[in-house]
């Protein structure tokens, strides 16, 4: 369950950045390669955002899709899961889009 | 909240040295260490946003950016004290501990290794790696599925290792969370053990993708169990093409030195014992 500790950490991350603002919505990056659960960061952000200015904040979570490129063929494909497999059988791929976890904006009061 | 020094510890982390006169004290304040008990706040009110005129923020942000940043000091620290740091994780039961008692005994006369214990209770693993003549500090995490830079960084500080020699960090056993979590590693060595199924690359992808060596542990069992090691081998270098596998039996001592070997090569001439 390391999504609770990621979820601290924008919560702490947020709060340490907005002095006593009250935050209406947060939009967090989560890709879909990231090995973050969304479903469990929403699950953990009310628990963890109780009394801090994100408190009562709906959360939006944007999912970008996973994408690779391959060093054998040189193609550039999506991934729909945590496995760098090119379409041409190469699992030497550099995975170019689905990892990020990143904090992208709040909207506050 | 710490008598001590005041300091709060909510998340119920504790850093033990084992070798300390007592274990009632969970976190040392050695003198003079006064500068690095800092807690590492970050500090960027230069980059705070003045909420009052906009009213949407952009951040952009790395979620793990703090973690990341502290993995990055460990990283230095290392480095300047010209130490090689493993993060060594596997499931509970892989044999990490076991493998980790006869690294420290078969190569005393050329490496000096130390080690930071992680575990979400109990100092049995750190009692074990102390029986060797190890220095040791073990790490509880409470709750914590798995340690993160700043437990590591309070860890080092507490170990205080020796120029030129090794840090083994043993995470707390789990296949998935550790993965996510940067600690300023040389190097991650993942340990699986054949009675766990070949099929465990493909089911937790995450951590086999990052892995540097994976070690195939309790290969003296493989008579005995359905583990196809060339399925194994193919799913570990479909996630990580680059990724060296070593057999090994860290109770019968088999492939041991190939594992010794790659620790001797990740030294480099940064050996000095």
């Amino acid at each position: 369950m390391h999504e609770l500790a990621i979820t601290q950490s924008v919560v702490d991350a947020v709060v340490e950045k907005l002095d006593g603002a009250d935050v209406r919505t947060l939009t967090l990056e989560i890709g879909r390669l990231s090995g973050v659960v969304p479903d469990s960061v929403r699950f953990c952000f009310e628990l963890v955002s109780a009394g801090t200015v994100l408190e009562g904040a709906t959360l939006t979570i944007v999912e970008p899709p996973g994408a690779g490129a391959c060093r054998s063929c040189g193609d550039e494909f999506t991934m729909e899961d945590a496995f760098p497999l090119c379409p041409c059988g190469s699992a030497d791929v550099e995975v170019t889009a689905g990892r990020q976890l990143k904090i992208r904006s709040v909207e506050v009061h | 909240m710490c008598a001590t020094c005041g300091c709060s510890d909510e998340s119920g982390v504790t850093v033990t040295d084992l070798d300390a006169p007592a274990r009632a004290h969970p976190h040392d304040h050695p003198p003079g260490s006064e500068r690095d008990h800092d807690h590492d706040h970050v500090r960027e009110h230069d980059r705070k946003t003045d909420i009052h005129q906009d009213r949407l923020i952009q951040l952009e942000q790395q979620v793990l950016a703090k973690n990341d940043m502290l993995a990055e000091r460990n990283r230095g620290w290392l480095d300047a004290r010209e130490t090689l740091a493993i993060n060594l994780m596997s499931s509970p039961g892989s044999g990490k501990t076991t493998l980790l008692e006869r690294t420290i005994r078969d190569t005393g006369d050329d490496l000096s290794i130390s080690v930071i214990e992680g575990d979400q209770a109990t100092f049995l693993d750190a009692d074990r790696i102390k029986a060797t003549g190890c220095r040791v500090v073990q790490v509880n995490t409470g709750a914590g599925c798995h340690l993160d830079a700043d437990m590591v960084r309070r860890a080092l500080r507490t170990l205080d290792p020796p120029i030129g020699s090794v840090v083994v960090v043993e995470n707390v056993g789990n296949l998935v969370c550790p993965a996510l979590f940067d600690l300023g590693e040389t190097a991650r060595v993942v340990v699986m053990s054949v009675t766990e199924g070949a099929d465990k690359p493909l089911k937790y992808p995450h951590m086999f993708r990052t892995a540097d060596l994976v070690l195939l542990n309790k290969v003296d069992l493989l008579p005995y169990v359905d583990f196809d090691v060339t399925a194994f081998a193919t799913a570990v270098r479909n996630l990580k093409p680059d990724a060296a596998i070593c057999e090994v039996s860290a109770t019968k001592g088999d492939g041991m030195d190939a594992w010794y070997d790659w620790l001797r090569g990740q030294m480099g001439d940064n050996r000095v014992k």
